[in-house]
């Protein structure tokens, strides 16, 4: 226990010199484009937003069903379905800047190296975007996404690429569907990384028993909720001690003591996913109970206990 | 707008085979048009379960769903006074104002997708609408709710696939000699396209209620998106109501 009472729990993080109120963000896919939450509470609260994952040109994305409920999480196979990077610009961000005051994370998903480096370069164009996360593993789409995020040499090629191309500090987004993620993550920070995300959703099925049909239309496709919370502590752990970039840690949080868990584990801020879906107050419920928790287990500054459990 | 709320089950009764009626008391203050959904988080189960509204008032909404699944069978079986975690107002729902006082719609609903014409026929008929609603079931042990839609004062005509009650066929059986200005529906797929099929023939514009397997049911995950002749939308914040003229079933 604790013996000194703490007053005032400081939440503040940073990701490459840009300082959040506090290390929750929502994390790109379960957010939107941000306003739509704006219905439910004063979305400046959050640490960040990390958009709705854009590409080039407009996609639809998969064919419905594209949702399937497992025990303690969901099944998606969304697909990127987004309009466009020029549109997220014209259309999108005029109406998230009309309720959000802070910087976002620009998420960006490519089909080639081209793709990822032209879409990124729009963003890196934008006062309000803090950070890229280029999103090397998407499961629900061929020919791209986690094709980029399977091997080192690969990954670090995107890297590299959008890192020549841009300014702002790039992140990489991660996959889980991988043997060793410890040598993607160097890899990327070899290419110049200014930080690493994960986990992405791992890949699941779900069979209707019913008929013995698969339930979603693609098959497999990507699982997250509380269930991969344990498989993204453990990589963020590995991850953490293999490079010196921030990471940011993703995968199953919906509580305060989950956000604390990851940021023992080594991260330096954490995406909250899956738990934006089933309750819109989730992420800031979150920031609302992180001060009690810090003062129930005596935690002056957030930013302190980052990795501690590699030294516990 | 729309909110989460703790909802106070007063009423969960069977009303045909496998069809439910629940009723949530509770705030009913961001429910603003008939055909909009609520969202139902159930114990042990991690997706909400969005459930089209029946019926509301000051006091409580109603509810009708049918058991096709674990999430439902459980909500069969909950007992009075049990509370529940729900989302209220979401969704379009139907335009009311499409039509004049003395005009004529009709509402043509298909199994669990007759309740959300409920409330609307109700709010037409105050308006001065004349309604006919045409109910679509399988069977006779399936019809629910023929005449509460006959008490608020519609022209009510019910059809069964196997001919057990009323006319042997489809809705569109007992629409195509109909005449009316404007339809609302909802249904399963087949039925949907049928009717717009239909009525699009005749000349004759209306909206369309779909459903779909949703994440959120608020417009944040993409889980329930479709294309339209006007790009694509999401059923659960940009629907489920759609204009007969945006809808398209060639995809």
């Amino acid at each position: 226990m604790p013996d000194t009472k703490i007053s005032c729990p400081d939440l503040r993080v940073e990701l490459s010199g840009w300082e959040l109120d506090n290390p929750v963000i929502p994390a790109s896919g379960t957010f939107g484009f941000g306003y739509e939450f704006a219905d439910f509470y004063d979305i400046n609260i959050l640490g960040s937003i990390a958009l709705k994952g854009t590409t080039r040109e407009a996609r639809y994305g998969n064919p419905l069903p594209r949702i399937a409920e497992c025990r303690e999480g969901i099944i998606n196979a969304i697909g990127l379905q987004n309009p466009g990077v020029e549109k997220v610009i014209e259309e999108e961000l005029p109406r998230l800047r009309q309720v959000y005051r802070k910087k976002s994370v620009a998420n960006v998903s490519g089909f080639s190296i081209d793709d990822y480096v032209y879409t990124a370069k729009r963003f890196d164009e934008l006062e309000d975007i803090g950070i890229l996360e280029i999103n090397i593993s998407c499961p629900n789409v061929h020919g791209g996404g986690m094709a980029f995020g399977q091997e080192p040499e690969a990954a670090a090629s995107v890297c590299a690429a959008v890192k020549a191309a841009c300014h702002k500090p790039v992140y990489m987004k991660l996959s889980p569907n991988v043997t060793d993620i410890v040598s993607i993550a160097r890899a990327c920070e070899d290419a110049g990384a200014d930080g690493i995300v994960l986990i992405n959703t791992l890949l699941g099925m779900r069979i209707d028993p019913r008929t013995g049909r698969k339930i979603v239309s693609t098959g497999a496709a990507g699982f997250s909720g509380p269930a991969v919370k344990p498989v993204a502590v453990r990589m963020v752990y590995q991850v953490y001690d293999a490079v010196k970039v921030p990471v940011i840690g993703v995968g199953g949080i919906e509580t305060a003591d989950d956000v604390l868990e990851m940021m023992y584990a080594g991260a330096a801020a954490v995406e909250v996913g899956a738990a934006n879906l089933i309750d819109p107050y989730a992420c800031k419920n979150i920031i609302e109970e992180l001060p009690r928790r810090m003062e129930a287990y005596g935690i002056a500054r957030l930013s302190d206990i980052i990795g501690r459990a590699h030294r516990a | 707008m729309y909110k989460k709320g703790i909802y106070e089950i007063s009423e969960n009764v069977c009303i045909a085979d496998k069809v439910y009626r629940m009723r949530l008391d509770g705030f009913t203050g961001d429910i603003t048009a008939p055909g909009q959904f609520i969202n139902i988080q159930l114990p042990g189960f991690y997706l909400r379960r969005p459930i089209s509204v029946c019926d509301w008032d000051e006091k409580g909404v109603t509810i009708i769903y049918k058991v096709v699944g674990d999430g439902t069978e459980l909500m069969s079986g909950l007992e009075k006074s049990t509370k529940l975690d729900v989302l209220t107002g979401l969704g379009n729902g139907f335009d009311v104002g499409a039509l004049k006082s003395g005009q004529t719609a009709a509402v043509i609903g298909g199994g669990v997708g007759v309740p959300p014409l409920y409330a609307l026929t109700r709010k037409l008929l105050d308006r001065g609408v004349s309604v006919k609603a045409v109910l679509g079931f399988n069977e006779e042990s399936q019809i629910f709710y023929d005449r509460e839609f006959s008490e608020l004062g519609a022209e009510t005509i019910v059809t069964t696939v196997d001919g057990s009650r009323g006319i042997k066929g489809f809705v569109t059986d007992a629409l195509k000699d109909m005449s009316f200005d404007h339809y609302y529906c909802c249904g399963p797929m087949p039925m949907l396209k049928a009717v717009h099929g239909l009525c699009t023939d005749l000349g004759i514009e209306g909206e369309l209620s779909f459903e779909a397997r949703m994440g959120c049911g608020f417009g944040a995950c993409m889980g329930c998106s479709m294309e339209t002749r006007n790009g694509t939308r999401r059923i659960c914040k940009d629907g489920p109501v759609f204009r007969s003229e945006e809808v398209s079933f060639d995809a």
